[in-house]
Formats: structure tokens, C-alpha cells, sequence
């Protein structure tokens, strides 16, 4: 009985410490899942989900706390690459296809505010006060914080135009069943 | 003497070759049209940039456009006479886009601008002759429209040792390279002989297939006492392809995912050949080019020497225009070529055929679902499963097409070509293809874009930063001033009431 309850105390107190150990040696610093969910999103820091940028809207999925439809600019890509991270059915049916656009400045009704080269997130518009405004369509995500600020309404987002470059073959329509 | 290749690839199809419209046709050459329209965006690569103005006059091989980057090529002007104009016009491409073009009015003389003889072309070093083929504009001639001296000096710096010349011509209607060969064998062969010469090959062969003897025949009686090589392959389609014929001249295969030049090959059209030769024995740039204009709706089918840039339309007319209503019409081979809708577009540089099918030739039965016979399976040049790669894009998995080799596929269009229930595989492996490149290019935005967005919130981490502490600095300047004006207030004070105090004394004194 006695060697029995010793044995018992001794094992528990050796994987106790074994534990409180490892628990202190392989702690991990904040939630892995955070940062892999972050590469996945587009990191304009947009804020359109409503999340103070990427990194919140990060935590705010890996906690549970948003929806993987949260992210506009990312599209029906990012949902099912989110979807597939977390292991979560993907929902398509609420998601808008994203048609590739840019912001375009209307150079007849832009006064050289400044306002919306201020908010780009991606430093994609250049311009100086009473100086027209131009978008630089390679480093324009179409977040749209840009076209919310413009007092003139001279901001817009428009399809980014097909070129031969980009042009391809639609996809097939389905054959008789 | 010609030999028969041993070797096969497998898979492949045989598809009725109707060349014997315009095989025997002797080439002709057609009136001068009154516009051509040069595109800037003749071959893979940058777009060649504008070097002449709207109203300058030109004369025939004058250089209009000079090549931008490491990949691409200059254009040159293909008759004499004045530019009108530098903008848009349709390009021949399915989409019927437009593409920047330069249109010159053609003043009638067909005048070639003065040209110094280069003298004797195997005196060039081989950085020379490169050079020299890539002055004069000259592309791979077989379609692919890939910059020539590009492939030369990759190919020589990676030690090329075999050079294969490309007379296959597998398309069904296409009969320009087999004219060609029949016609100026000679120059073709220099034109080998020299591309053999700038990438130091030890190895030279031409693989032509046996449905065209006369141009074995000639082009092996041109050969004769060179280090040229002449070798039949069996009519198959897709034996003008690189991957094919390369395995069909040899035995190797290119690895998947790999180019010819990994194995040690480098693979030319006889027609880029015969280019070349033109460039550095005559001097004279790339301007114009055989093409084929065939197919069941064309009145009188033939070979013609065709100005770059004319419209197809002037192509059509010179065979006499449509016997019948065509129901498509096709630049390139029937296969592989694409198709387009508007026949004013130009031809380019890569054009071999101008096709116009009647609906009879095309033939577009109704798909079917597929029943897994897997012919395709066993047509495929490169030994993919069709079948599979399309279930899977249809479903809209990318993905596990891409596992099973869709980045290995030719688009030959083989699989298409026999499948019994007329599935458009092709067209699925297209579209993926296109969706893949599409998605590839947005990630590479979305990674610059996302480098941006941490530089602009470093940047405005930094201002912020900086700001506080010039407000702490002139914070802490201040409460230094007032401080030392405290302590001077003080001192004055003190003064004056010592001042005060000594007066008084003095007061009491007295």
C-alpha cells in the first residue's frame, strides 16, 4: 500500500516537473496560425473588414471572431485558401467575384486636395496640393479608401482593361449532360 | 542520301493532311497593298518601341521600331512610302484586341533602302552573327515567334551540341516550309549552316517528314558535302513540335518541366534559317515571309511571299477570293493556329497559313459527357491523361490539374482532335493555363503591393516617432527657458529686495 501511494506521488510529482518544464522551454511566442493567416490575406492594410489591418483581421479568424468572408479584396480565392487553412466548409454564395480594378483619377475634376494620398495604404497615388493627382495602377490594390476621401467624387475604381498580354480563353461552357 | 529516323515519341494522331491544295502551287507574290500595318508586338516579349514619326517617309527594310529589354525584337519597314499613323489596330488573335500598330501608305516604288554587302558571312564570330540576326528582327518562324538571337546566345553560352532544323510542317493545309525547301534549298541550307556556326554545334540535323520527297530530295542535294544532316521522320502530327521532334530525330526526351536546351538541342524552323541567311548574306531584315493560304472556302489555294503586315483580306483576293462562305477563318495551322473574326488584321511575323474553312471542315458537334474510353490518353503526345486534367478544371480544381502535368501540356490539340464524344479538352487546358498565369501575376502584385504597405507603415511609424520626440525636445527647450527666466525673475527679485534692504539701512544709517 505504501509503495503503492509512494510510486503514485513520485510519478506525479516527476511528470509534473517534466510539464512545468516543457510548458516553460517550448513555449510558443502567440499564435502561429495568426501569421500563416496573415500571409494568406492580401496586406494592404485596407481595413475594409472593419479589423485595424491585416494583422487584426488575422487574429480576429484565427479566435473565431470574424467570418472567412470577411476580406473584399481578396475574393473568392482567399475564401476557399482561408477555408482550406482552417479546415471550415467555404461558402461561396455570399462572396462577390472580384473583377480586377484600379483607382482612377478624373484629371478634369481633381483640385489637388491631397486627402487621398494621404490614406493609400500602398502609396500608389502622387500628387501635391493644387497639383492634379495620379494613380499608379501597379501598386493600386482598389481598396477604395482613395474614392471614400475624394471630395470632388474625381476618384473611382475602374476594371483594370484587358490587354493581349492578359487576355485568355473563357472557360468552356458545360456540355450537354 | 537521306536517312530514315529510328526513333518515335509516342502518342500522336493522323489527320487528313490536305496539303495537296497548295503543295504543288508554285510561291507567288501579291500586289502591293495600299496600307500595311506593322505591329509592334510581333513576337514573345517587350513590344518594340517606335523610332520614326507620323509623316516620316521610309524605305523598305528601314528600321521603325527598335526592341526593348533582353526579350524581343526591332521591326522594319516591309515596303517604301510614308507612316500614317501609330496607334491601335486589331491584332490577329481570337480577341480580336488591338495592339499598337504602325501603319505605312505604301508609295508603289517597293524601294529597299541602301544596304552595304556584308561580305563573307562565316567571317562573323559568333557573337556577330547573333547580333546581326537579332538587328535584322528576325523570329522563330514556325509560330512561337520567340526572339531568335535570344535562343542563339542562350544556346551557345549553355554548350549546345545538337541543332535540330525543324521541316516537319505536321499541320494539315500548311505547305510554306515544304515550298520553301523545295524552292531555295540553297539558302536555306547557308542560313542552317550559319545558325550552326554561331552556336558552335558538333551535330546538325533536319528532320523533315516523309509526306513532302521533293523537299527531301532538294534539301539533301543541298547538304551534299556539308555538315548538314537530312533525315525523314514519319508523317505524324504533332511532329513539328520541339519536344516531338527532338525525340523523334534522337531518341532523348526533354525533361518535364525542362526546355530542349537542358538536354543539349537547340531547335530552329527551316524558315527562320532561310531568314537568317538573308540577314547576313544580303544584309536585307526580316519583311516578309511564306505563308500558305488555304482551306475549302478559297477559290484558288497557294503559297505567296507575303510583305509583313498586309491585311489577310488582300491575302484572299489574290487566291481569288471565296468560293464558299467561310464559317472560320484561321491564322496559322488548323490545330494549333488561332482563330479571328475581322479579316483586315495584319499578318505577322509568325504567321504560316491563313486559313478559311467552310463549316463542313470544321465540323462542331454538340459535346457529349465523357464515357473514359481514354483515346485521348493514347493520343497524347507528351503521355498526360486529358480526361482527368479536365474533370478536374471543370470542377474548378486547378490545382489537381496542374499535379497531373498540365504545365507539360502542348496544347497540340490532339486529345481534342479524337475525342469520340467531342469534348473541347484543349480548350480547357487553355483556360486554365490563361486562369494560372492570371493568378500567378496577381500574387506578385499582392506581394509588391504588400512590401509597399509595410514601407508606408514603417514610414509613418517613423514620422510619428520623430515628431514626438521634437514636441519632447521642444518641450523640454521650453521648460528650460522658463526655468532660467524663473531663475533670473528670481534673481532680479532678490537684487531689488537686497537693494531695498541696504537702502533702508542706509536710510537708517543716515
Amino acid at each position: 500500500m505504501i509503495a503503492a501511494v509512494v510510486s503514485l506521488a513520485t510519478l506525479g510529482l516527476f511528470l509534473g516537473l517534466v510539464l512545468g518544464i516543457a510548458a516553460k522551454r517550448l513555449q510558443v511566442e502567440g499564435n502561429p496560425l495568426v501569421a500563416e493567416l496573415e500571409a494568406l490575406l492580401p496586406g494592404s492594410q485596407c481595413g475594409q473588414c472593419g479589423f485595424p489591418g491585416c494583422t487584426g483581421a488575422a487574429q480576429a479568424l484565427a479566435d473565431g471572431a470574424a467570418p472567412i468572408t470577411l476580406c473584399p479584396p481578396g475574393g473568392k480565392d482567399l475564401v476557399v485558401a482561408l477555408a482550406a487553412k482552417l479546415g471550415v466548409e467555404a461558402d461561396l454564395s455570399g462572396v462577390k467575384e472580384n473583377v480586377p480594378s484600379v483607382a482612377e483619377v478624373k484629371e478634369e475634376i481633381c483640385i489637388g486636395c491631397t486627402r487621398c494620398y494621404k490614406v493609400c495604404p500602398t502609396d500608389a497615388i502622387m500628387g501635391a496640393a493644387k497639383n492634379i493627382h495620379v494613380v499608379f495602377r501597379e501598386a493600386c490594390t482598389a481598396c477604395g479608401k482613395c474614392v471614400d476621401v475624394c471630395p470632388t467624387e474625381a476618384l473611382a475604381l475602374r476594371p483594370i482593361p484587358v490587354t493581349l498580354q492578359s487576355w485568355y480563353w473563357p472557360k468552356p461552357a458545360l456540355e450537354a449532360a | 542520301m537521306s536517312f530514315l529516323s529510328r526513333f518515335k515519341f509516342r502518342g500522336g494522331v493522323h489527320p487528313e493532311g490536305r496539303k495537296d491544295l497548295s503543295a504543288d502551287m508554285p510561291v507567288r507574290v501579291p500586289t502591293l497593298p495600299e496600307c500595311l500595318f506593322v505591329s509592334l508586338q510581333q513576337h514573345i516579349g517587350a513590344p518594340a518601341s517606335p523610332v520614326i514619326q507620323v509623316g516620316d517617309k521610309v524605305s523598305k527594310g528601314q528600321r521603325i521600331a527598335a526592341s526593348q529589354g533582353a526579350v524581343s525584337a526591332p521591326v522594319h519597314a516591309p515596303t517604301s512610302g510614308r507612316i500614317i499613323a501609330i496607334g491601335d489596330y486589331p491584332a490577329p488573335h481570337p480577341s480580336g484586341l488591338p495592339v499598337p500598330t504602325i501603319t505605312i501608305e505604301s508609295d508603289g516604288e517597293d524601294r529597299w533602302m541602301d544596304i552595304a554587302s556584308p561580305g563573307d558571312p562565316f567571317a562573323f564570330s559568333a557573337e556577330e552573327v547573333a547580333a546581326r540576326v537579332g538587328a535584322a528582327g528576325i523570329v522563330g518562324l514556325g509560330g512561337a515567334a520567340f526572339p531568335a538571337a535570344v535562343k542563339l546566345n542562350v544556346s551557345r553560352r549553355g554548350g549546345v551540341t545538337t541543332l535540330i532544323m525543324n521541316g516537319g510542317e505536321c499541320e494539315p493545309y500548311l505547305t510554306c516550309d515544304d515550298r520553301l525547301m523545295r524552292d531555295r534549298a540553297p539558302e536555306v541550307i547557308l542560313g542552317i549552316r550559319l545558325i550552326s556556326h554561331a552556336v558552335g554545334a558538333r551535330e546538325v540535323l533536319v528532320g523533315i517528314e516523309d509526306n513532302k520527297p521533293e523537299a527531301i530530295a532538294a534539301m539533301t542535294a543541298a547538304a551534299q558535302g556539308s555538315e548538314v544532316k537530312v533525315l525523314a521522320v514519319p508523317a505524324m502530327y504533332p511532329m513539328g513540335s520541339e519536344k516531338q521532334l527532338i525525340q523523334a530525330l534522337t531518341g532523348k526526351e526533354v525533361p518535364a518541366g525542362g526546355r530542349a536546351a537542358d538536354i543539349g538541342m537547340l531547335v530552329h524552323n527551316v524558315g527562320t534559317a532561310y531568314a537568317v541567311a538573308q540577314s547576313l548574306n544580303l544584309g536585307r531584315p526580316l519583311v516578309s515571309r511564306l505563308v500558305t493560304v488555304s482551306g475549302g472556302a478559297v477559290a484558288a489555294p497557294g503559297n505567296l511571299e507575303v510583305l509583313i503586315g498586309t491585311p489577310a483580306q488582300a491575302l484572299f483576293e489574290t487566291c481569288g477570293g471565296f468560293k464558299d462562305t467561310p464559317a472560320r477563318l484561321v491564322m496559322g495551322g488548323p490545330m494549333m493556329g488561332q482563330q479571328f473574326t475581322n479579316p483586315l488584321v495584319p499578318v505577322i511575323k509568325g504567321t504560316s497559313g491563313v486559313l478559311a474553312l467552310t463549316a463542313a471542315e470544321i465540323g462542331q458537334p454538340q459535346p457529349a459527357p465523357c464515357i473514359r474510353c481514354s483515346t485521348c490518353v493514347r493520343a497524347c503526345p507528351v503521355g498526360l491523361l486529358p480526361l482527368e486534367m479536365a474533370a478536374h478544371i471543370r470542377t474548378g480544381d486547378l490545382g489537381g490539374a496542374v499535379d497531373l502535368g498540365l504545365k507539360d501540356c502542348i496544347a497540340c490539340g490532339s486529345c481534342s482532335y479524337v475525342c469520340p464524344a467531342h469534348i473541347p479538352l484543349v480548350h480547357y487546358f487553355n483556360y486554365a493555363k490563361g486562369d494560372l498565369a492570371a493568378k500567378e501575376r496577381a500574387k506578385l502584385k499582392q506581394d509588391a503591393t504588400k512590401k509597399l504597405a509595410e514601407e508606408r507603415t514603417a514610414r509613418m511609424e517613423r514620422i510619428a516617432r520623430e515628431r514626438e520626440e521634437a514636441a519632447k525636445a521642444r518641450a523640454a527647450k521650453k521648460a528650460a527657458q522658463e526655468a532660467a527666466k524663473k531663475a533670473a525673475a528670481e534673481a532680479a527679485a532678490r537684487e531689488k529686495a537686497e537693494k531695498e534692504q541696504s537702502g533702508k539701512e542706509q536710510a537708517e544709517a543716515l
